[in-house]
């Protein structure tokens, strides 16, 4: 009994000791020297192992950067700080490419642009387009299976009740993986900033448009207008008969989505725009504001001489305030009244 | 050495006992790794690579230190085999793993990632422990263990030709991913049941 338990001891132990001894010395004799920035870039990224900087995950990222083929914005996941740290690891200059989220510029939901047929094949929106250019009546249409959906690995999309994928801004980090998903190109990155986009790829022109949904654009030119747009954020694309936003410029152009006669452009902050109203106290009566006004019907004259800003229908441009002589127009956030700066 | 005894062994440890399906050892990475052809056909090379090596480890501990027999000290030590196998084979692999990264780093880019996750794998302790209990000798352990790594990487090829497929298929919800992973490993172990019926040697 006793020589089979000091026998237990004497083996485990001893090859406890062999190996822990061997495993240190191993570790030592076979040490491969890994520079240790791969170490602090590989700890800088994200970790999430998208790919979407086109290597196998962030490992082998760090090591490319290392390497000096890629640099830091090759990842689009990471936070600009993230990316400066790793600029600095580097000892380089990274250009700071900004956050970036994905938008869906397709509205066509089946009651706004229905279906040419009845399509039973795989659901997958890359099979359903190689059938007769998919079965949406608009060639340019979201074909509503959700490649995308299925494509994001951060959970940040979902697939409404509209057949239309909702990308969720808050998870979305713009790494692109619903970019590539789509068959017909219809995600598409915008930059956190930017609140307002054309959800519409159809390139034809009015009728065309108008035949196959209610809510595609007709590149009617309204939205770029100076008029409308005086900021010169939107551009006329003749080509593909689409409007372009020029994201440098800093303006959200509400008026152009207010303008818009078929609703193609969206407002990600539609609902909680602020709005503005007159103090009616402070009110001179001279009208001002009505004559900058461009919502129809926003800005009425009372019967005492006033006049009122019917808040259901501001749309929040904000042209009014400045144009108002007596300083009587504050701006009303979705929190409560807040003076105007 | 009879030949054809091996012959037995290995068509018994590829398709009559399939170490996956018909013993349900190693079914971690049998769910957990065949979701991708390419990396299924990593992960089998590197169960065969360390089986092979844990097999050889394993029989030398076990006759030379803890079998009563043939042990230096004559005393039955063998109540021992389990704790001595696992850190045979754990320090083994990762021993393996330091060599191969310093002196075949393309080996290393290939089975790297998965020879930790081979460590803790039943698979390779079971394999050690059936050539003790079915009293293989040296040349049989290594043959039972390389038979056993291919019936292992046959059916992690199989199962991830399957899934590939089934990636396609339309699978009602609550049945996507794994849970139909498991219905196929099921309706798999039953297609391998069939192979008991063979008669050999």
């Amino acid at each position: 009994m006793d020589v089979s338990i000091l026998g237990a001891i004497a083996s485990v132990g001893g090859l406890g000791l062999l190996f822990g001894g061997g495993l240190a010395y191993a570790s030592r004799k076979f040490y491969v020297k890994v520079d240790p920035r791969v170490e602090q870039v590989d700890d800088a990224l994200p970790g999430a192992n998208c790919g979407a900087c086109g290597m196998a995950g962030c490992r082998q990222m760090a090591l490319k950067v290392v390497e000096g083929e890629l640099t830091a914005s090759a990842c689009p996941v990471a936070s600009s700080d993230a990316r400066a740290f790793i600029a600095q690891i580097m000892g380089a200059e990274v250009e700071l490419a900004e956050e970036m989220v994905a938008v869906t510029r397709c509205q066509g939901s089946p009651d706004k642009s229905p279906d040419r047929f009845i399509y039973q094949g795989f659901k997958s929106c890359t099979a359903a387009d190689m059938v007769g250019h998919g079965h949406k009546a608009c060639d340019w249409g979201c074909l509503g299976f959700g490649d995308c959906v299925e494509a994001c690995p951060f959970d940040a999309m979902v697939m409404g009740e509209d057949r239309l994928p909702k990308v969720i801004d808050d998870l979305c980090t713009g790494c692109g993986k619903c970019v590539e998903a789509c068959p017909r190109d219809i995600m598409e990155l915008v930059p956190r900033s930017a609140n307002i986009y054309i959800a519409c790829k159809n390139p034809n022109r009015a009728k065309d448009v108008k035949s196959v949904c209610s809510v595609g654009c007709t590149g009617c030119t309204l939205c770029a207008n100076p008029k409308t747009t005086p900021s010169g954020k939107i551009e006329m694309n003749k080509e593909t008969n689409l409007p372009v936003f020029d994201y440098q410029v800093e303006d959200d152009p509400v008026i152009a989505v207010h303008k818009c006669p078929t609703n193609s452009l969206v407002d990600k902050r539609a609902k909680d725009r602020p709005v503005f109203y007159i103090a009616e106290s402070r009110c001179t009566g001279e009208g001002e504001c009505k004559k900058v006004c461009p919502v129809k019907g926003c800005i009425e004259e009372l019967e005492n001489g006033k006049f009122v800003i019917h808040t259901e229908k501001c749309i929040g441009c904000g042209l009014c305030e400045p144009a108002c002589p007596s300083k009587a127009i504050d701006i009303m956030s979705a929190l409560g009244h807040q003076a105007a700066s | 050495m009879d030949l054809s005894n091996l012959l037995v062994i290995v068509v018994g440890s590829i398709l009559i006992n399939n170490f996956v399906l018909m013993r349900f050892l190693g079914i971690c990475p049998y769910i957990g790794v065949s979701k991708k052809l390419s990396s299924a056909v990593g992960m089998g090379m590197a169960v065969i690579f360390v089986m092979t090596l844990a097999s050889l480890a394993s029989y030398l501990i076990y006759y030379y230190l803890l079998a009563p027999e043939t042990n230096f000290w004559g005393v039955d030590l063998t109540f021992l085999r389990t704790i001595a196998f696992i850190l045979v084979i754990a320090s083994l692999v990762q021993f393996v793993e330091m060599v191969i990264q310093k002196l075949a780093p393309a080996l290393y880019q290939a089975l790297g990632i998965f020879l930790p996750l081979i460590t803790t794998n039943c698979a390779v302790l079971g394999v050690a422990v059936l050539n003790i209990d079915e009293q293989y000798n040296l040349i049989e352990s290594l043959v039972n263990a390389i038979a056993a790594g291919i019936g292992f990487t046959l059916a992690l090829v199989l199962m991830a030709g399957i899934r590939e497929r089934l990636e396609l298929a339309d699978i009602p919800k609550p049945l996507q991913g794994v849970p139909i992973a498991f219905l196929m490993a099921g309706l798999m172990a039953i297609a391998f049941l069939g192979f008991s019926g063979l008669s050999v040697g």
